[in-house]
């Protein structure tokens, strides 16, 4: 069984003893347990269910390669799936519960798909359920997808918050261990800003579990010094709890910082994201600990050998009674010496190397315990739990030499340096043959901005796995980005590391060599994901030879834990497999973030109201109270309707056109896009940027402007209003202000960069109000301060002014075929200006109107809107708009592109009015219907509705659209699709519906 | 080759799964082939595949620079619907649904084609007429899709917020029969049935350059020698350009960074596929429970299959906002690939300034749901010359400025 022992336990603290539950089962564990150390101290190995075949699952590892021990952490609004239980720190009250089985862990349905994992290898689901082709959807992938998963999908609402935060600094070290410590101190002596982060709660990582000493004293006593003079630098900044997840371009890395995990209901942000910008990264990232493979390797107590010893040393956790070790290397001797100092038994370590190893092995040999050399484990007995091992010949076929009885397996395979940040831009490994891994190739750095590597590696994670090297790789690594960084290198001693002498390690990469089938189909590479060697062998065999390939085909290493432990060792099986070298397979991609990172904190704070922020313009909360009906517009919300009582909305709609129509409507018109454009060249500007000339414009009038995109389509339109000789102003549609902003400038920064413009988007500066209907100047009379006369503000002029005492500029333009004046005042002075509109208006029967209104009166005029009558398709000459293109200019964007010839050809669709035979409302977007049908077999069409209303004006549907050839063909019927019914037919009419003749806003 | 069945399988697992051979070959390359296709993507494989089947052109080696099936075909969300707006669209991308809904029949090779349904959520009044239009344009275009209320949506996609704080959903265009699909499965089917006529997947080989002679080409330069053909198909995605370049013609093409992610296996909770394009993103869950979350494109070119960082924030962001359980996941791995975006957004399926040379490519964001179509309209048009699936295609479009755009109604997710 595994037990809390009396000894060890480095970080814990026995004086805090803390309450838990797993599947409801109450446990206890000490403050500084990982969640995993609590479970086995409870005699708790069984974790969890593979995805595939729901084998029996204990934890394998102790950090965050563990592919087994994921469990349901917390409940509802703080509920997370497959967390680790490695790297999930315990806390009082915490609440855990197993996955991916049916009905419990202990007894689990789907536990059938082992029994039958001989019909199920990889791929199977590629050569099966094809026939018959309606099953799939509805019997097999039901099925399928019903075992599939692995924890439960959140339901209730996130309860926690997180946040971003942006640091930079000139190097950031990842990895708090002794390489990590030494390169952070080596750097920061050369006097440059460092950010050192640590993803566990603990600094130091392996050295103090390994019994390293550094200059004498113990790894611990080390770690504590060197960190407290990190602490006390000005340009060190350190985190623990904060992976370094991942690197990309120029600098740029993250990192992933767990606040409150361990600390729920704090008040603090749960989990913040780093985004670093830095010169130089060295990535101390260590390595870890390869599996065997060996048949049985995947049952519950079969551990990695370093990870038994941590939960002995850090935890104080046997994870069981009588620990047999496997290695084909020195280091996992440790673990036998660990075991014994702490009391616990250590039958027999299996070696698989006929000469076995160095001085690890004779301190082992000298305690008595059994080392068996050139053996392997035929295989391992025991199904929810290990019983036993099967000893053979490590070179042989399996032929059981003896058994041993046992509770844990501690296995060790060799070490793989994490490369993964170094690779996730761009670096390059290679293959060191001497210690089987694949390490950094300093040759291939990951290259920055200036063509020079950015990532440098340290330590073990550079390939030296004695701390005495780490520590003089750590210090030169670390001088060396000081230097890159701009930093001033001084000579410094290095420290001195002590550990044991170790023999070279001999790759195995099955055991035994020559395992029979029933061998390999048993030998686990992918504990998650339940592949097996004879999967990538099937792979192989198949053809399935890029790595790539048989990656994808067997799911190796696509499971959570992204193949930290199986990569390797699956890589290996395929080279041989393929009887191609190991470094010709290659890797599959690295890809970040190193572990999974929460999506909230890729989220950050934008949540809920804070998730694109709306734009509000002064009067937005008088709307608010006045029964706003919302629509969201480019960023902002605008009013669709005012809803008055018990009013619809299209009552509502209604009232506002006869209204404006009648007598006086308000329309808060401060969204629209505001552009100054001034300078020398900014008639010149304009005159590209429209298709209209707008360089002659004289200073006090406006004109209705067109803006093509290179292709010639129309993409915005507005009034176009000049200040004075240097300055216009341009108005764009609400939601293309923006764009057209952004628009101007690319043009500016990236064409015509002599040119002396400048562009500045005023939209939130001013509110403006347009004061639309017979009863318009009547009012702004009253109000009085400016002249608002016909003969002063005639049609399409602008002026300067007050009203009532608020500063203002008045454009006399109308997009409702109204006697209409926009007027823009500060924006501080908008709400005040509104409310005066209102108050003052009310006797000439003024009301607020919406969107909705303000389309109907377009529309009832013929007037186009940008998105309705435009979609990126339409030329200014299909709306019957040539008249706004200038034919005196040499050049305007869009110019060239619509002398193409499909663009110049006049057999095109074109803008008409439309009514319904029967007076009602054509339905958006119908098409017209055409006879015949195409070439692949559509129906033909001849046109299409732009837009479509109930007209309150002249109480009968009216419709805009595109028809071919249209306005030749005035009069005729055509029929329009109906969804869901039969179509409908409607006469091509003049598009302007309501006085043609421009009488109304002519006064 | 040995046909799939579950008795086959039944049978192997008595004898060790021993007797399964090569889903394709490894063959040398010959001196000569009728038809050269560069770039064993979907594209290419389907091209070849129809060659063979349609045509009977059955010499055909597919060459490819690394692993088949290794770009876009194999780093895309995998969703099929056939919602388009425009005519020429909609017949591609609906023959192409249509090919996917009996491909695991046709090619002996479960794709695992789901066709669980698409909608397109509509979360402004612009969006919800745009997607009616398109609703319109399908009924005529033979494609089934209708538009849906929100309570429907809500029906359907029971973790979907439809009241969101920003964008409530005012209701979607659903397409039943859209769905997913294994991505690599198509490839890998794709492959095994073209090995199976006999032609040659000629993998880790590198095209380096063209020959040509009097307007024709005459062969390809590659790392594995000079391989003569009578007819050539350029069908490289997001290297389109670099190829054409070596034939001595220019594309109206940009390659641009597309990212995507995907979240830790949960059990089932989503068994449609959601796009909203308003927030700018798209989800569905795979058949091993992962939460497939597709990103945007980088707005500068690059070659890199990485882009910037700040998409998955703001694609996250936009998917928290939509379905709120998504907070709680973690994000297991991101990636990247390059798409060869065209001006109008629409693919190029088209014959060149070389007489017997043609191209497929401009597919951009979109192209892994057309795989099927694209090889059966691209086949017919190199076997042929001409093809009613592929005619509006052509490269000429650009210069007579007669563009296929569905930017209305697809905004970034195509």
């Amino acid at each position: 069984m595994s037990t809390r022992l009396a000894s060890h336990g480095r970080l814990i603290n026995r004086a805090r003893a803390l309450s838990f539950t797993f599947n409801g089962k109450v446990m206890s564990g000490f403050e500084g347990d990982s969640l995993a150390a609590s479970l086995l101290a409870n005699d708790q190995m069984l974790m969890g269910r593979s995805f595939k075949y729901h084998r029996p699952r204990g934890v394998l590892a102790s950090g965050g390669e563990e592919p087994n021990a994921l469990i349901n952490l917390g409940v509802e609004s703080g509920f997370e799936p497959n967390a680790r239980a490695t790297t999930t720190e315990t806390f009082s009250g915490l609440t855990a519960a197993s996955q991916n089985h049916f009905p419990s862990l202990e007894f689990d349905v789907g536990a059938i798909n082992s029994k039958l994992s001989r019909f199920l290898p990889a791929g199977f689901y590629y050569k099966m359920f094809i026939h018959p082709r309606s099953f799939w959807k509805h019997i097999y992938e039901p099925i399928i997808r019903h075992s599939a998963g692995l924890g439960k999908a959140p339901k209730a609402r996130d309860q926690d918050s997180y946040e971003h935060y942006y640091h930079h600094c000139e190097v950031m070290v990842v990895g708090g261990g002794i390489a990590g410590l030494q390169a952070a101190q080596s750097a920061a002596a050369t006097g440059v800003r460092v950010l050192l982060v640590e993803q566990t709660a603990h600094w130091g990582g392996r050295a103090p579990v390994d019994g390293v000493t550094i200059d004498g004293l113990a790894a611990e006593d080390w770690v504590a010094q060197t960190l407290a003079e990190l602490a006390a630098c000005d340009n060190v900044v350190i985190r623990n709890r904060t992976q370094g997840s991942g690197v990309y371009d120029h600098g740029y890395a993250l990192a992933y910082e767990r606040i409150a995990d361990h600390t729920p209901g704090d008040g603090r942000p749960r989990h913040r994201l780093w985004r670093v910008r830095c010169k130089q990264i060295v990535t101390a990232t260590g390595a870890i600990e390869r599996p065997l493979s060996f048949a049985g390797n995947d049952i519950p107590g079969v551990m990695l050998a370093s990870a038994v010893r941590d939960y002995v040393v850090n935890f104080a956790v046997s994870p069981g009674d009588r620990t047999v070790v496997v290695t084909n290397n020195d280091d996992a001797y440790r673990t036998a010496l660990c075991l014994l100092e702490a009391g616990l038994e250590v039958p027999l370590i299996v070696d698989a190397r006929p000469e076995g190893g160095g001085a690890l092995m004779e301190a082992v040999q000298a305690s008595g315990i059994r080392v068996a050399l050139g053996r392997g484990i035929a295989k391992v007995k025991g199904g929810k739990r290990v019983t036993g091992v099967q000893i053979c010949a490590q070179a042989g076929e399996g032929s059981v030499l003896e058994e041993v009885a046992c509770d844990v397996v501690a296995m060790s395979g060799g070490w793989s340096p994490v490369v993964h940040l170094w690779s996730h831009c761009g670096g390059k490994l290679i293959w060191d043959a001497d210690q089987a891994m694949f390490r950094p190739d300093p040759d291939q750095p990951p290259l920055g901005a200036d063509g020079a590597g950015f990532v440098k590696v340290a330590g073990l994670a550079n390939g030296h796995l004695r701390s005495a090297p780490v520590l003089e790789d750590a210090a030169e690594q670390g001088r060396a980005v000081g230097r890159a960084a701009g930093g001033k290198v001084q000579k410094a001693a290095v420290p001195a590391a002590m550990d044991a002498e170790e023999v070279a390690l001999s790759p195995v990469w099955l055991m035994p060599q020559g395992a029979s089938y029933a061998l390999r189909s048993k030998a686990w590479l992918d504990f998650q994901n339940d592949v097996k060697v004879s999967d990538v062998q099937l792979a192989a065999q198949e053809g399935f030879e890029s790595v790539e390939h048989a990656k994808r085909y067997t799911t190796l290493g696509m499971a959570t834990d992204q193949g930290k432990l199986s990569n390797i060792n699956g890589l290996a099986i395929l080279s041989k497999s393929l009887n191609a070298p190991i470094p010709d397979v290659g890797t599959t991609t690295f890809r970040p973030p190193y572990t999974p990172i929460s999506m909230a904190s890729l989220a950050g704070e934008a949540r809920g109201e804070l998730f694109q922020p709306v734009r509000k313009t002064p009067m937005h909360a008088w709307h608010d109270s006045h029964g706003a009906d919302w629509e969201p517009v480019g960023g902002w919300r605008r009013p669709y309707a005012y809803l008055r009582g018990s009013e619809t909305v299209a009552q509502a709609v209604e009232r506002e056109v006869i209204n404006t129509r009648e007598k006086l409507g308000f329309l808060d018109a401060s969204t629209l896009g505001k552009i100054i454009v001034k300078g020398p060249d900014a008639g010149k500007f304009l005159d590209m940027m429209y298709t209209n000339m707008m360089s002659n414009l004289q200073p006090g009038r406006c004109r209705y402007g067109l803006m093509c995109s290179e292709n010639g389509f129309l993409s915005d339109d507005g009034v176009v209003a000049r200040i004075d000789e240097q300055t216009w102003l341009c108005h764009t549609t609400s939601g293309g202000a923006d764009r057209i902003h952004a628009h101007m400038e690319e043009w500016l920064q990236t064409e015509w960069w002599d040119w002396k413009v400048w562009v500045v988007n005023v939209t939130e500066q001013l509110a403006q109000v347009a004061v639309v209907g017979p009863n318009a100047r009547k009012l702004l009379e009253k109000l009085g301060g400016m002249d608002v006369s016909a003969e002063r503000l005639p049609f399409m002029a602008w002026a300067d002014g007050t009203i009532a005492g608020i500063d203002c500029r008045a454009y006399r333009i109308s997009f409702s075929g109204e006697l209409s004046y926009e007027i823009a005042v500060p924006a501080n002075q908008g709400l005040v200006f509104w409310e005066m509109l209102m108050e003052a208006g009310a006797e000439f029967g003024a009301m607020p109107y919406g969107t909705e209104c303000l389309h109907i009166l377009r529309a009832e005029k013929g007037f186009i809107m940008i998105g309705d009558e435009t979609d990126g398709t339409v030329i200014p000459q299909d709306l019957g708009l040539s008249w706004a293109i200038s034919k005196k200019k040499d050049d305007f964007l869009g110019k060239r592109a619509q002398q193409r010839s499909f663009m110049d050809n006049p057999d095109r669709w074109q803008l008409v009015g439309l009514e319904t035979l029967d007076g009602s409302v054509l339905e958006d977007g119908a098409y017209a219907i055409a006879e015949g049908s195409n070439a692949n077999g559509q129906g033909n069409t001849q046109g299409r509705v732009t837009s479509t209303y109930y007209s309150p004006t002249l109480g009968k549907g009216i419709a805009m659209g595109l028809v071919h050839n249209g306005p030749e063909r005035m009069g005729e019927v055509i029929y329009f699709t109906k969804i869901g019914t039969n179509p409908v037919q409607a006469k091509i009419v003049s598009p302007v519906f309501y006085d043609p003749e421009g009488e109304k806003a002519n006064v | 080759m040995k046909r799939n069945s579950v008795f086959a399988v039944a049978r192997e697992a008595m004898r060790q799964h021993s007797g399964w051979g090569r889903t394709w070959g490894n063959p040398e390359a010959k001196k000569a082939y009728d038809v050269v296709i560069i770039g064993a993507g979907g594209h290419g494989l389907a091209t070849a595949y129809y060659l063979g089947k349609n045509f009977g052109i059955t010499n055909v080696a597919v060459i490819e620079k690394g692993w088949l099936g290794g770009g876009n075909t194999g780093r895309n969300t995998t969703i099929i619907r056939s919602n388009y707006l425009q005519d020429p669209s909609a017949a591609l991308y609906e023959k192409a649904r249509s090919l996917y809904e009996t491909m695991s029949q046709d090619l002996n090779y479960n794709v695992m084609f789901s066709p669980r349904g698409v909608m397109m959520l509509a979360q402004t009044h612009h969006e919800v007429r745009g997607y009616q239009r398109t609703a319109h344009a399908n009924s005529l275009q033979g494609v089934k899709t209708e538009f849906i209320s929100p309570a429907r949506v809500k029906e359907l996609c029971p973790i979907i917020n439809i009241d969101g704080p920003r964008y409530s959903v005012l209701g979607a265009l659903w397409q039943a029969r859209g769905g997913s699909a294994r991505h690599d499965a198509v490839a890998w089917g794709y492959a095994r049935a073209c090995t199976d006529m006999g032609m040659h997947i000629l993998q880790k080989t590198e095209v380096t350059g063209i020959t040509q002679s009097g307007g024709n080409v005459t062969g390809v330069d590659t790392s594995r020698g000079h391989i003569a053909c009578k007819k050539l198909g350029m069908v490289v995605a997001g290297h389109a350009s670099v190829v054409a370049n070596m034939a001595g013609f220019q594309l109206p093409i940009e390659s641009v960074p597309l990212q995507a992610l995907v979240s830790e296996p949960i059990k089932p909770c989503m068994d449609v596929v959601v796009m909203a394009n308003t927030v700018h993103g798209y989800m569905s869950q795979s058949d091993k429970g992962e939460m497939v979350i597709g990103g945007g494109t980088d707005a500068y070119n690059a070659y890199t299959q990485r882009g910037s960082f700040h998409h998955l924030e703001e694609t996250v962001r936009a998917l928290i906002e939509t379905f709120p359980m998504v907070s709680r996941l973690k994000m297991l791995r991101h990636w990247g690939g390059i798409v060869d975006v065209t001006g109008d957004r629409s693919p190029i399926l088209s014959k060149t300034p070389l007489g017997n040379t043609f191209i497929n490519c401009g597919w951009g964001t979109g192209g892994f749901k057309a795989i099927p179509g694209s090889g059966w309209g691209f086949a017919e048009l190199m076997a042929k010359g001409e093809s009613p699936l592929t005619d509006q295609f052509g490269l000429d479009r650009f210069r007579a400025g007669r563009f296929i755009d569905e930017s209305v109604a697809a905004g970034v997710a195509h």
